[in-house]
């Protein structure tokens, strides 16, 4: 499939060059549906492409935010630490409020978890734009903060949400609004309203031109400082966002919650087209990108030509193709 | 600046030198443990604190210290740090690695200290005066036994496994060795490295490719959480068991309240690290020889002996 789009005689049409660019994940994506067909039909079963694109919502939804902080220049490493700490702490908040507050504990709990990644987010911002610390130490520094605070908070076991809110909030995670899981609807949400920012608005370009270069931005008079705070705020948000999904599926915030989500997070974002050097961001593409990672993932156990020892090497190789199917149908 | 930094260190030193002489008398044991980074090294941090503080009560003689430390390079300084200040009649130790911590001990077994290893041995094992760590071999062989007399002695299932290290091997092995021979099938086995989210994702994986399963063997109770959550989802009645191991205080409480899928529950509990302490005390204090070699059983945990295992103030 894909070796027919680069024969295809459009590729001398700039105009048909960067659309193929664009689709660059997508044709990955649907490539990789149909490898997983062919390796076992259950694969395309709703009952498993609904639990597995259910399943990428957190990493979906987090990478989104990555798009605008990656996209503007810079990284945040801390993302995976920060869904356990605004978990714990919504948790913490929830279990506080349910004697007297009931089941309102839950949007209450919910109104928490934003405030407290906005306010991560703008943390790690500042510490960035205004510290003028390189965004990878900066966030690295977080990440071993926000760990540490949810080992702190959890004394390294486990806080179970209350169990009269148990059973309540379950449906955010296992619910499901027409026929489509929640935190499909909840990431496809977050995507849109990412996309209309991020193309439509004067922020979004803002964005953009802060990555592609940060000097002719300042000389067109753009805030670069203000500019970059924002995008690691919105990651902030985005992080809450995925917090609020994942609580009720486990009902529980660990020390080992969100372990190397930010690495998932930033394959997501590179598969999708986005570049690592800023400048360039891609929603919808992020959005596949988080997908592919979770049908891999699926597909090494749904396939049964793998050894259990060998799953993360192959892993590897299929992302690499991924991104070479992308480089290459451009 | 120099005479300020001098004036501290006498201070100090004189404190330090105070202290020793009020704290001459007692005998002093003390416990190096990694810090709580999950559940398990929670329960031992939980239970080495609590072995402290009920020696330190019924014993005035006795001063047992805990320090955690966060990783091996960190254990190694707790090591001097504990050692510096004064002679420790007994150290009772979790390593963090065999490698990096075998010769610290020993530094510290030259002093003319007692040396308690739990778990995880050391590469020299003449250091030790005492080595106590559970069964992790039992962990899988008492579970596997279990799932053959309930499944009568056929059926098809599912393991999850951990992360690939001794700990994990041993279990699976002890698992596999006992099924052998019998009608139970091991459908599939991968690794979820001890986490229920990556559980939850892999059992929901399972039970798309499997249209039939009769058991889980999930083998820590961190993971089996996130396998009981994703059966719950799938509404899949034909899962007749679905077993942990650990001892987590979640689990023994549904192995308490008789739960049907959960009926029983394999101990390697953080506990041992109290058993640890407490001989090591009985040895210095009561004149009980405890030199040796003891390895806690894995006895199947039922309804019947759960309140035993079952500690509801333990983060784990």
């Amino acid at each position: 499939m894909t070796v027919l789009t680069q024969s295809a005689p459009a590729r001398t049409e700039r105009q048909y060059q960067f659309s193929w660019a664009d689709a660059g994940p997508f044709l990955a994506l649907v490539a990789l549906l149909a490898l997983g067909f062919l390796v076992n039909p259950d694969f395309l079963s709703v009952t498993n492409l609904s639990n597995v694109i259910t399943r990428s919502a957190y990493v979906a939804i987090i990478a989104v935010g990555a798009t605008f902080v990656i996209s503007s220049g810079g990284l945040d490493l801390s993302v995976g630490s920060m869904v356990a700490f605004i978990a714990g702490i919504t948790i913490m908040f929830m279990n506080m409020m349910a004697p007297s507050l009931g089941l309102w504990a839950i949007p209450a709990g919910m109104a928490i978890a934003v405030v407290t990644g906005l306010l991560c987010g703008l943390a790690n911002g500042v510490i960035v734009t205004v510290g003028k610390i390189e965004p990878f130490i900066a966030t690295l520094g977080t990440m071993g903060i926000f760990r540490a605070l949810i080992t702190y908070m959890t004394n390294g076991g486990t806080i179970p949400i209350d169990k009269s809110l148990r059973e309540a909030y379950r449906p955010v995670y296992f619910g499901t609004l027409g026929g489509i899981p929640i935190p499909i609807l909840i990431s496809a949400i977050v995507a849109v309203l990412g996309a209309f920012v991020l193309y439509k608005t004067k922020y979004g370009r803002r964005c953009a031109a802060v990555g592609a270069n940060e000097d002719v931005a300042r000389y067109s008079g753009i805030s670069v400082i203000k500019t970059r705070t924002i995008a690691y705020v919105i990651q902030g948000a985005c992080v809450a966002i995925a917090a609020i999904c994942y609580v009720p599926r486990l009902g529980a915030a660990t020390p080992t919650t969100g372990q190397l989500w930010e690495l998932q997070v930033i394959t997501a974002v590179v598969i999708g087209g986005t570049a690592l050097r800023g400048g360039k961001g891609r929603i919808w593409g992020t959005i596949a990108g988080a997908v592919i990672l979770e049908l891999i993932a699926n597909l090494m156990v749904l396939s049964d030509f793998v050894s259990e020892y060998l799953v993360a090497a192959v892993q590897g190789v299929i992302i690499i193709i991924a991104m070479l199917v992308q480089r290459f149908s451009k | 600046m120099f005479s300020r930094k001098w004036f501290a260190a006498v201070a100090v030193g004189a404190l330090m030198v105070a202290g020793q002489a009020l704290a001459a008398d007692k005998k002093v044991v003390a416990v190096s443990i990694p810090a709580a980074d999950h559940g398990w090294t929670a329960g031992v941090v939980y239970h080495a604190q609590a072995a402290a503080k009920e020696i330190n009560a019924a014993f005035p003689d006795v001063e047992v210290v805990v320090k955690t430390s966060p990783s091996a390079a960190d254990q190694v300084s707790a090591l001097e740090d504990l050692s510096a200040s004064r002679k420790l009649d007994a150290l009772v130790i979790l390593p963090y690695t065999s490698e990096e911590l075998t010769q610290p001990v020993k530094a510290i077994k030259d002093m003319g200290t007692f040396i308690t290893v739990v778990d995880r041995g050391l590469t020299d094992a003449s250091i030790q005066d005492l080595y106590l760590a559970g069964d992790n071999i039992a962990v899988g062989a008492n579970t596997a036994k279990f799932m053959i007399d309930k499944l009568g002695g056929k059926g098809d299932i599912v393991v999850l496994r951990g992360i690939p290290t001794v700990i994990d091997d041993e279990r699976i092995k002890g698992f596999q060795d006992t099924i052998k021979g019998t009608g139970i099938q091991v459908l599939d086995i991968q690794y979820a490295h001890w986490n229920s989210d990556e559980a939850f994702k892999l059992m929901q994986d399972y039970l798309a490719k499997y249209p039939h399963i009769d058991a889980v063997w999930a083998n820590d109770d961190d993971m089996l959480l996130g396998v009981l959550e994703a059966v719950k989802q799938s509404g899949r009645t034909d899962i007749k068991l679905a077993l942990g191991g650990n001892g987590m205080k979640d689990i023994v409480k549904k192995v308490i309240d008789g739960d049907a899928v959960t009926p029983v529950e394999t101990p390697y509990p953080p506990s041992m690290i109290k058993t640890a302490v407490y001989m090591t005390v009985a040895n210095l204090i009561g004149q009980a020889p405890v030199r040796g070699h003891v390895k806690l059983d894995a006895p199947l945990i039922t309804q019947a002996n759960a309140k035993e295992y079952y500690f509801p103030d333990s983060p784990f």
